[in-house]
């Protein structure tokens, strides 16, 4: 019997380091979009709480803790990055494996917000998006979510296929936020 | 331009895909006569003023969106989501 | 000359540079057109058409003369103004526009010629012959008229684009600017100041006020000083805001590192600042008007402010003798300034006759007018006319001032209109013009210091309560509060060339000459004197020709009009506002798992949409593409070929209401298909076209999964949320794109099933797996999916696994289809394979084919609605006249065919109106060793076996073709099903 080898949507690209800012490629684990049924939202949204030990997020918000997060990821849809989905939101909700259609980093560092700036068309300001805001939005040219993790830390997924123009753009982002000092 | 997505907020126009005229929404039944189709499919005003228009927030949330806009002022009046249009 | 204990350059910091290879220095803090003038270098620039020498007429953006390249080889940096660039240590800047030097240049000749180079003069002149438009005329203008070079070569600069919100962005850091970003700032707003200027503080550094008990520059200072400690103030310099937008948007241009020598490792020479803000103040200043006389354009003439400008800010008089011709009360400070920093005045020369121009040391001539200088090169003597009398002044600078202007120009780029105020005898902006902005201070017609200030401190209270926010208490600080009186005067009479826009070469008379031949609209006017086209936008001039024709056209200013101030407020380098777009940046590269693998096999990579797919998979003896390509099409036809065909678009549906939403959108029905079947589904836009086709398989009762074609993923997505949200809500249907989450490779060809069997942890055979079935299966361990669908018309397969594998099992399916004599395949040897079997792509369904076109018209089910279906039954739609999907094949010796070519009935003439069809597909059939092809052909299907006449116009090919059925393989199906 032969095996088949995982490789990660940034193997090879990642980590990087420019001035304060680290792109770092980051495993959530299992990936399972959950888009509740017309009028299910609650009855999902109550199962998805009582079986994942957090709350179902509101729009544009991510509830849950590193190794167990779940972000608002559009009209009716919230990915869950963690755990698998517990089985009583099955016929609640459309779920489906997204394990591995979206390429993760983490943007961490004194200038992350800097550095998304030239990339990102939202106001990421902590003041405006603060530690449990998340967006769906641009990165440059990609469709894609920004969640903020941290006072100097992003979440960024977009799709998998898309890794290396993600690490283009973002490195270039960091060499001119670097060069400014 | 800026629109204000119901769902995501105010974003600017560049998160937006544009369709066209609101009028789409009105999908005449399968049996209606052809002027009615022709005038669904293919007839348009083209106002200088207020328009119902049609926008998809393709790289936000991914509602469908009718957009109450003047054409002469770039003046946005209203953002609906088109499920909202009963 | 450099005026001891004057100015704010820093005199420990001394710099050297260039100007046309002669070596100056320079303080921290000068501009090259400062540090020249420091030097006695009057001469800077040549002018457009005339090449006329020229000096600095400003010191600040607007300049229209002095303009320089900067840099040298592929950076170069041209029409640089050599009033805004900063000295650093070692710049090299050269004059443009001259040849072979500054001082002599030889297209000078131009200006002996200026009776037949007035407006309309290319008009009229470069007429005939019609010949020599392009060849002669063209190429001779270009080189003799013209600005500064770009190098050819490939710009390394680093450009960069950038977001940034605020609350209140305040435009200008000047007194009103600096007052309102205090105000605001200490309510504690989000505050955005931007000022183009490398130093805060706007006229304030280049006058002599006091403000609050303290130079003004101090006070500029102090209140920079406090702006800069407040968290809610972000304060940028050496950003011109260029262009004010819809909802709250704007534009700014920061020059990041144009003002340094050797920049950091990736850092930007210029930003683009998309700005977003809820409230805008502008406070953009005004800008002084020249008055135009008999060669008012000699280098040493100049603004009065900019006199000033140079005196206060940067310690240097531009001349050692200098006369003050002005209209208005204001510039007099100049003459006082010049006397205080120990510089001689010539004189003080007031049109007005009723000026007050008692008690001064110098000569003063009220209702004085200068008439003309000579001093080709530099300014030498200048003519006063007073009380009918003429005399000439030894002189080698004049500094004049007809006014001020208010920069109104980003409360038009809208489409307002300012408004005319006739004390001011200029425009205002019209309030509104930029919803959100409120215009403030000097560029809203306020022009003492106090009226500035006051105003500054207003607009910020307004936008304030606007914001919701208190507005904080305190006063604002005392400064002069003169009354600012003039008298227009636009034109000194004469019989020279008396010069409005510089930087065009646009006289007095060309205005004249342009309402004489009726070009009265001051559109017109523009655009037949070319007046306010320069880079300089007309910053220096619309003003005073719009005053001239309204005068020749014996209107008044109102009446006349304006014209249409557009951004950007200054010149912005392409480079900038495509900056991030080149190379990687211009789109993403989407890559399949398996693109590293097929570019280490060599093979070349071609783009869909976004994605790279292999064209084919070149062997080491093979020299030409389509061997390649045949040997792969044969791996297909007699073994097993592996193509990946992930790119196709792969959209999860699930829901209660998930079949009826499918028997909608697609033309056939879904909600019959049984649970683990695949069927072929095709769906029209709703003008009855085709929009797309793929398969779509069933994987649950409520689950399927749809196939698009690459080409068509984002869009049809978008069509199904559209036709879920708006139209058919009462289906409750959930779609997810799942393109991604797979890796999905074709297997095809008669051993598939062998080299499967031996990578599936559970063997299939055809009870099995038959045609069209589809469902979960463990590959080498992996859940992952398998369909039994083939584009080829081979048994064939594909399979997919969670794209982290996606990889690994590529490499897998090369080895096992090698072994079998088979192995990878690429888009072209698909296209082959897909033509042979008269598979359609979008090459086919472009937009103008209907179902009844390409023979799907039975597709469309009747016994439910679909999108498209009203309109596809529309007569016209079905006219069995119409253009029909054919195979066609070569007649006689083989020949080569070509997409795109036409067809005509044999013996008719090639052209338009014996059209009956065209070529779409195209490829050499290694299977059947001809060429073929797809095609539309008028009632095509029932003019099987007849022969055409086959032209490509473009590329000169004639050829005949038989029609025949669209499959030319195994028509049967048969290998399909094997």
């Amino acid at each position: 019997m032969v095996d088949l080898l995982a490789k990660s949507p940034c193997a090879g690209l990642l980590p990087i380091t420019i001035g304060a800012v680290s792109v770092t490629e980051i495993d959530l684990g299992h990936l399972t979009s959950i888009a509740p049924y017309r009028g299910m939202t609650v009855t999902a949204s109550d199962a998805f709480t009582a079986a994942h030990d957090m709350s179902y997020p509101a729009a544009n918000r991510a509830t849950g803790k590193e190794g167990a997060r779940a972000l608002w990821f559009g009209r009716d849809m919230v990915l869950l990055a963690g755990p698998p989905p517990d089985p009583t939101l099955a016929g609640t909700a459309a779920l489906t494996d997204q394990s591995d259609a979206w390429a993760s980093v983490t943007v961490t560092g004194e200038g992350a917000e800097e550095v998304l700036a030239r990339l990102v068309p939202i106001d990421l300001r902590a003041a405006h998006f603060k530690r449990g805001h998340t967006a769906r939005t641009l990165i440059m040219h990609m469709n894609g979510s920004v969640t903020r993790t941290g006072a100097d830390s992003f979440l960024i997924l977009v799709f998998r296929a898309m890794a290396g123009t993600l690490v283009h753009d973002l490195k270039q982002a960091m060499e001119a936020v670097a060069a400014r000092g | 331009m800026r629109l204000t997505c119901p769902v995501c907020g105010e974003r600017d126009r560049r998160e937006f895909y544009y369709q066209g005229d609101a009028v789409a929404l009105d999908r005449p039944a399968r049996d209606a006569d052809v002027a009615a189709w022709d005038d669904y499919v293919h007839l348009r005003d083209n106002p200088s003023g207020l328009r119902r228009e049609l926008w998809h927030h393709e790289a936000g949330c991914g509602s469908w969106l009718v957009v109450d806009r003047n054409t002469s002022t770039h003046e946005v009046h209203a953002v609906a989501l088109v499920e909202a249009q009963g | 000359m450099r005026i001891d204990g004057k100015g704010l350059v820093d005199r420990s910091k001394k710099l050297r540079f260039q100007f046309d290879e002669i070596g100056y220095s320079a303080f921290e803090g000068d501009t090259v057109a400062s540090a020249l003038l420091a030097a006695g270098q009057r001469l800077m620039g040549r002018s457009f058409k005339y090449h006329r020498p020229r000096g600095v007429l400003t010191a600040g953006s607007e300049e229209p003369n002095a303009l320089v390249t900067i840099g040298q080889g592929a950076s170069q940096e041209p029409n640089v103004r050599a009033t805004t660039q900063e000295v650093y240590d070692g710049l090299r800047a050269r004059s443009q526009n001259a040849w072979p030097s500054l001082k002599t240049d030889v297209m000078a000749v131009n200006d002996l010629a200026w009776p037949f180079l007035g407006a309309g003069f290319y008009y009229k002149t470069f007429m005939w012959p019609r010949a020599f438009w392009e060849r002669l005329y063209e190429p001779v203008i270009r080189r003799a008229a013209g600005l500064g070079g770009l190098s050819g070569e490939h710009n390394p600069d680093t450009y960069e684009k950038a977001y940034a919100f605020c609350d209140l962005l305040v435009i200008g850091a000047g007194p009103t600017g600096l007052m309102a970003a205090l105000t605001a700032g200490r309510a504690g707003a989000d505050v955005l100041l931007v000022d183009e200027d490398s130093r805060m503080g706007g006229r304030l550094n280049a006058e002599t006020y006091i403000v609050d008990g303290m130079p003004g520059s101090d006070w500029a200072t102090e209140a920079v000083a406090e702006l800069r400690s407040m968290e809610n103030v972000r304060l940028m310099t050496r950003t011109t805001l260029v262009g004010a937008y819809d909802h709250g948007t704007y534009a700014a241009l920061e020059r990041v590192s144009s003002h340094l020598r050797g920049p950091a490792e990736g850092a930007a020479l210029e930003t683009f600042w998309r700005i977003v803000a809820k409230r805008a103040i502008l406070a953009a200043g005004a800008l002084e008007r020249p008055i135009a006389f008999e060669n008012n354009d000699r280098p040493g003439i100049m603004t009065a402010g900019a006199v000033r400008a140079y005196l206060n800010r940067w310690g240097v008089s531009p001349g050692q003798r200098v006369a003050v011709f002005v209209n208005n009360d204001d510039a007099h400070r100049t003459a006082a300034d010049l006397i205080e920093a120990g510089v001689e005045v010539a004189a003080l020369i007031d049109s007005r006759p009723d000026a007050e121009l008692k008690g001064h040391a110098f000569p003063t001539y009220a209702g004085g007018l200068v008439t003309g200088s000579t001093g080709r090169l530099g300014l030498k003597r200048i003519a006063v006319k007073s009380d009918s009398i003429t005399e000439e002044l030894e002189v080698d600078c004049l500094a004049m001032s007809g006014g001020w202007n208010p920069t109104v120009h980003v409360t038009c780029h809208m489409n307002g209109r300012p408004t005319w105020r006739e004390d001011i005898a200029s425009f205002v902006p019209t309030p509104g013009s930029v919803p959100g902005l409120e215009a403030a201070g000097a560029c809203n017609g306020d022009f003492s210091t106090a009226a500035c200030l006051a105003a500054g401190a207003q607009a910020a209270k307004n936008a304030l309560k606007d914001l919701g926010l208190k507005a904080p208490r305190g006063s604002v600080p005392d400064a002069e509060d003169a009354a600012y009186r003039l008298s227009p005067l636009w034109a000194v009479p004469g019989k020279g060339r008396a010069w409005l826009d510089f930087q065009n070469d646009v006289t007095v008379k060309d205005v004249k000459q342009a309402a004489t031949e009726n070009f009265r609209s001051v559109e017109h006017m523009k655009r037949y004197t070319t007046q306010g086209m320069a880079t300089d936008q007309g910053k220096n001039s619309n003003v005073a020709a719009l005053a001239l024709l309204a005068d020749a056209t014996g209107r008044g200013i109102p009446e006349t009009g304006t014209t249409t101030f557009r951004p950007p407020f200054v010149p912005v380098s392409l480079a900038a506002f495509g900056a991030g777009a080149q190379g990687e940046g211009f789109a993403p590269r989407r890559l399949t798992t398996s693109h590293h693998v097929s570019v280490a096999m060599g093979a070349p990579m071609i783009e869909a949409g976004l994605w790279y797919r292999p064209s084919y998979f070149p062997k080491p003896d093979e020299s030409h593409w389509r061997q390649s390509c045949d040997r792969e099409v044969g791996y297909v036809r007699s073994a097993v070929g592996i193509c990946d065909v992930s790119t196709l678009g792969k959209i999860d549906i699930q829901g209660p209401g998930a079949a009826a939403l499918l028997d909608f959108v697609y033309t056939n029905t879904f909600s019959t298909l049984k649970v683990g079947r695949v069927r072929y589904g095709l769906m029209l836009r709703e003008d009855g076209y085709v929009m797309d086709d793929g398969t779509t398989a069933r994987l649950g009762e409520q689950h399927y999964v749809m196939t698009t074609t690459t080409a068509a993923a984002g869009s049809v997505m978008r069509h199904l949320e559209f036709v879920h949200q708006a139209l058919r809500p009462d289906l409750d249907a959930r779609f997810t794109s799942v393109t991604e989450q797979w890796a999905q490779f074709a297997v095809a060809g008669p051993k598939s099933r062998d080299l499967l069997n031996d990578l599936l942890d559970d063997r299939i055979d055809n009870d099995s797996w038959p045609f069209m079935a589809c469902g979960t299966a463990k590959v080498a361990g992996v859940d992952g999916r398998l369909f039994r669908i083939s584009f080829s018309g081979e048994h064939a397969y594909e399979v997919a696994v969670p794209a982290r594998y996606g990889e690994s099992l590529f490499k897998l399916l090369l080895e096992r289809a090698e072994a079998l004599g088979g192995g990878a395949y690429g888009m072209e040897a698909l296209n082959v394979l897909r033509i042979e079997k008269g598979h359609i792509t979008h090459s086919e369904i472009h937009g103008r084919a209907t179902a009844f076109d390409i023979g799907f018209a039975r597709m469309i089910s009747a016994k439910k609605d679909c999108i498209g279906q009203a309109m596809a039954a529309r007569e016209g739609l079905l006219d069995p006249d119409r253009e029909q999907l054919v195979g066609l094949k070569p007649v006689g010796a083989v020949k080569e065919l070509t997409a795109g070519a036409h067809l005509f009935d044999r013996g008719a003439e090639a052209k338009r109106e014996n059209d009956q069809g065209y070529v779409t597909s195209v490829s050499f059939s290694p299977t059947l060793g001809h060429f073929l092809a797809l095609g539309f052909v008028k009632r095509g299907p029932e003019r099987v076996g007849e022969t055409l006449r086959l032209v490509d116009h473009l590329r000169g090919i004639e050829t005949e073709v038989e029609i025949c059925a669209p499959v030319f393989v195994d028509p049967e199906g048969g290998r399909t099903r094997g």
